[in-house]
């Protein structure tokens, strides 16, 4: 296989895990602050058609992205309203904003499915990915340098910085943050807000960059795997980074295979995968628990009223 | 008159009626004759679901007041389908279509409670005195992209980006190829499973993982248009699926199967009017207006456009058959004899790839 195949090969899976990473690294943020969200599927499709409908009706894909963030936090607030300040079950709620934004997505794009927009390209310029290696470094789209950096970002958010560490307490024990004079509600917003944005970035993903079009259910799962991986990289965004692009690199590799005729796993094996790593790695943290180890935040889903 | 029952879209039904210019013009002495159309996935899919739902709109428009259709999208294959179906038929629809193969058992199971009420089901092999089948042959369709594909392709490879290995998507497949071969003996066409008739991130990344495989032709089997964005992306050529899709690929696009219910659709309305409907099986072709190609692109070269309307006249004028033996499976083993061509019934239980067949 010559270079160029190779690297083709990667940009094709830096792409497919790039959607995923941003949805899972939102959903991170929101559960470190004890807020489990099973709506990124929802915000992610709601991301997706904004997206696609701005960047249709203005041309300019920027805007498109910001509209898809916007959009995203607009159906994350949906769910904040409800589950934090009505202490809704966050689970039932979580799963309405899902099937709500595959109704609202649906409705909104009625008009755009068949039509066309230019794709989200590469960031920087054409002349410095001309060489295959050095596409593989400077060819990739606004998205996927946003979520690297996102990754190292939200990590040192989370261990090195006071407000961090305050987003942290109130996921832990948000009663005794509570105690010591922090907003609780106000911070679970924020964080929930956090987690709405990134999911319609990934979104985004789908309608600008990898299929730059708006059809029903555009994402197709990605968020329930982007939520599997949250759990499976035991809430450490650089272990998260790992699962998105292993989930990437599994998918990609095995479409490569089938494509040359190899056949190295049966593609419901493949499809099982993402959940199957999580199942295991919810038994480990079982058996890290009994030792003494806590990984889930220990608030995540409890809801919260100041008394 | 259009009543939308979903399970989605519970607000869309406002939006469509107000688009429609037959509102309040007043009661018809008879009461429209009710249609229900069962889909498996969203009429926004652009795909499988949207070319029924247009033939539904043919419908309204050939029929105006004196129908009434409805449908319920986004239905799962499979037992749940009956609640769908009887949903439909207790609503008052007189002729209802299922419009996938999955809701072949549900749709015996429902008709046997609704004698009175027609049933069409598409893509199935079960019939009952009100329950027709109906069908069209794709493949004819695709021995014609498959001429093209052939003359057309350097690398003498193309890549299929398929559903699943059922009869219908591996005629298609063997059809493509056969047509492809003809024109350059050592046609290779690599088929990658998708495992999904949609999911447009991953029929892309098939379509990438294929051209990065070195072919220059991509065709596929699932409802997007991802694949031939793709091929676009890339700089090689594709054909649409379903429906026109040349918007989405401009150069890549060379043409599409189109399928087109309408004329169908509109015929079993009026018999079910005029009391002469029958249940029977219909698998029409280019020849009976059910598949269709689009416009060619410019792309495409004189010879393989020659090639491709000769194909096509002679399968509309019976002289041709893109299953006429002699064809060997992928073991060697002889399918179809010299001269012969393949029977409906091997066409329809088709589990074997012609040799060359990548899959």
């Amino acid at each position: 296989m010559t270079t160029a195949i190779l690297v083709s090969i990667l940009m094709t899976l830096v792409a497919a895990s790039t959607p995923i990473l941003l949805a899972a690294l939102g959903e991170l943020v929101a559960e470190k602050a004890g807020v489990l969200n099973l709506g990124v599927e929802g915000m992610m499709l709601c991301g997706a058609v904004a997206g696609f409908a701005v960047t249709f009706s203005s041309g300019s894909t920027m805007l498109g992205l910001l509209a898809a963030l916007l959009a995203g936090v607009a159906a994350s607030m949906v769910f904040a309203v409800l589950a934090l300040s009505l202490n809704a079950n966050q689970v039932a709620t979580g799963l309405a904003l899902t099937i709500f934004g595959i109704g609202a997505s649906s409705l909104i794009g009625a008009g755009f499915v068949g039509r066309t927009i230019p794709r989200l390209g590469p960031i920087f310029p054409a002349a410095l990915s001309e060489h295959p290696l050095l596409r593989a470094v400077f060819g990739h789209d606004i998205l996927v340098y946003l979520s690297l950096a996102l990754v190292v970002g939200v990590s040192f958010f989370l261990r090195r910085t006071r407000p961090g560490l305050i987003l942290r307490a109130v996921g832990e024990n948000d009663a005794s943050a509570h105690a010591i004079g922090y907003p609780v509600i106000a911070i679970r917003y924020a964080a929930v807000a956090f987690g709405g944005a990134l999911a319609g970035l990934g979104g985004a993903c789908f309608s600008l960059a990898l299929t730059p079009m708006w059809a029903e259910r555009l994402t197709a799962g990605r968020g329930w795997i982007a939520l599997a991986l949250v759990v499976f990289s035991a809430w450490k965004p650089g272990r998260l980074l790992i699962g998105a692009y292993l989930f990437g690199a599994v998918a990609t590799l095995e479409l490569q295979a089938k494509a040359a005729g190899v056949s190295f796993l049966a593609p419901e094996v493949l499809a099982m995968a993402p959940y199957l790593a999580t199942i295991a790695v919810l038994t480990m943290m079982s058996i890290g628990r009994r030792t003494g180890r806590l990984d889930a935040p220990a608030c995540l889903g409890k809801p919260f009223s100041a008394t | 008159m259009t009543s939308i029952i979903t399970r989605r879209r519970l607000t869309f039904g406002a939006a469509a009626a107000s688009t429609l210019p037959l509102v309040g013009r007043g009661a018809q002495a008879q009461a429209p004759l009710g249609i229900g159309f069962i889909y498996v996935g969203p009429i926004g899919d652009h795909g499988w679901t949207w070319t029924h739902d247009q033939g539904r709109l043919a419908l309204e428009k050939h029929y105006g007041s004196k129908i009434k259709t409805s449908f319920i999208e986004n239905v799962a294959e499979g037992p749940d389908a009956a609640r769908a179906i009887r949903q439909l038929a207790q609503a008052g629809n007189q002729l209802i279509f299922t419009t996938s193969f999955g809701f072949m058992n549900p749709t015996i199971q429902v008709a046997k409670q609704f004698p009175k009420i027609k049933f069409e089901h598409a893509t199935g092999y079960q019939r009952a005195e009100n329950v027709a089948t109906y069908n069209a042959r794709f493949y004819e369709g695709r021995a014609v992209i498959g001429t093209i594909a052939g003359h057309m392709s350097k690398s003498g490879q193309a890549g299929y980006v398929a559903s699943f290995p059922i009869p219908e998507v591996v005629m298609g497949i063997n059809a493509f190829h056969l047509a492809a071969r003809k024109v350059n003996p050592n046609f290779k066409t690599k088929v990658v499973w998708a495992s999904t008739w949609y999911d447009p991130a991953k029929e892309a990344d098939a379509a990438k993982a294929l051209i990065d495989q070195g072919a220059d032709m991509i065709t596929q089997h699932t409802d997007s248009a991802a694949p031939l964005q793709a091929a676009e992306q890339r700089g090689v050529f594709a054909f649409g699926q379903a429906s026109d899709m040349k918007a989405f690929a401009p150069k890549a696009h060379l043409t599409a199967i189109v399928d087109d219910w309408s004329g169908y659709y509109v015929k079993r309305v009026q018999e079910v009017m005029d009391g002469s409907w029958k249940s029977g099986d219909v698998w029409g072709g280019i020849k009976d207006g059910f598949v269709k190609l689009a416009p060619f692109n410019d792309a495409v070269t004189p010879a393989a456009r020659a090639a491709a309307e000769e194909v096509q006249k002679a399968i509309v004028a019976g002289t041709l058959h893109p299953f006429t033996g002699e064809i060997k499976d992928q073991k060697g083993e002889v399918r179809v004899k010299a001269g012969e061509k393949a029977s409906d019934e091997i066409l329809s239980k088709m589990d074997w790839y012609v040799d060359g067949v990548q899959a």
